[in-house]
């Protein structure tokens, strides 16, 4: 057994145990925490494929960002979590059957498709002579410089909806007047008081 | 020897694992999220397997814009998500109906 397959063996076994843990943990805030371990181990196994690039984006978009929002999300809301799990069991037999379907027709798909024929250790996609991330950014910005915009246009998209969904009116908002800053004359703002000596206002 | 089928092999347990959370956890909305992004991260995997195993860096593009969708789809999620909790004063799953929109 080599090194490869013990770390594969190694990330693939915590991976999948956390993942577990995120469905069948009592408590969000838990969940929260093995969703960060199993983005941590799958990021493990991006280096192993030679995807150190998205790798890093990895961790730092989902433990960096969406998971932080999640916990942000499960500590701001006051939820009674106990009252939510009440189905858990109820759910659990057909959960279960379709959950043994659906794994053993994508392992059977695996299993009996022709063209997956396993040639062994598997290559890195990265051509040689070059950093992953310097090859990413030959295609991405080339080829797919329209996907790569309209991803942007997603996150700008996804941004404002956030904001306009979260945002609280309030009824007298602090704004700006600027000609009402530039109409104010100094007799409205200043007042001369003439303070007798000794004695204070 | 780890190859490729090993890869598949592990993205269709976490996929399963996703799906086996949104029927586990009806009520919950914010495991179901997670579930979700479980199933978006396997397929990833899958998507980074298939790159390796064609020696196409395509497949990394495309992952890469899955990660995109899967950051922003979480963040209206949970947008929207607040805003209910701050309507209906709790989460429960079987009242989103009421939400007639």
């Amino acid at each position: 057994m080599t090194l490869t397959s013990l770390a594969f063996y190694l990330f693939a076994s915590v991976s999948v145990a956390s993942a577990f843990m995120v469905i069948a943990a009592r408590n969000p805030v838990y969940s929260v925490l093995f969703l960060i371990l199993t983005f941590f181990n799958s990021a493990g196994l991006f280096v192993l494929l030679g995807a150190e690039f998205l790798a890093l984006i990895l961790v730092v978009v989902y433990v960096g960002a969406v998971a932080v929002l999640f916990l942000f999300v499960v500590m701001m809301l006051d939820i009674d979590f106990a009252e939510l799990n009440e189905g858990f069991l109820q759910y659990m037999p057909i959960g279960a059957t379709v959950g043994l379907i659906l794994l053993l027709e994508l392992l059977l798909v695996f299993g009996a498709s022709s063209t997956l024929v396993d040639k062994g250790q598997l290559p890195s996609a990265t051509p040689e002579g070059m950093t992953n991330a310097e090859a990413l950014g030959r295609v991405l910005y080339t080829d797919f410089i329209f996907l790569f915009q309209t991803a942007g246009a997603v996150l700008l998209v996804a941004m404002i909806g956030a904001i306009v969904l979260t945002l609280v009116k309030s009824n007298n908002p602090k704004r700006q007047d600027i000609a009402k800053q530039n109409a104010r004359t100094r007799e409205d703002g200043v007042e001369l008081v003439d303070i007798k000596p000794g004695e204070g206002i | 020897m780890i190859g490729l089928t090993h890869y598949l092999t592990l993205a269709a347990i976490l996929f399963t694992i996703g799906v086996f959370g949104i029927f586990l956890n009806r009520k919950n909305v914010i495991i179901i999220l997670m579930s979700i992004e479980l199933m978006l991260l396997a397929v990833n995997i899958n998507l980074v397997a298939f790159s390796a195993y064609l020696g196409d860096l395509v497949g990394q593009v495309f992952a890469l814009l899955v990660l995109t969708v899967a950051a922003g789809e979480a963040a209206i999620g949970l947008a929207i998500l607040v805003v209910y909790f701050r309507n209906r004063g709790g989460i429960a799953i079987e009242d989103v109906s009421q939400m007639k929109g």
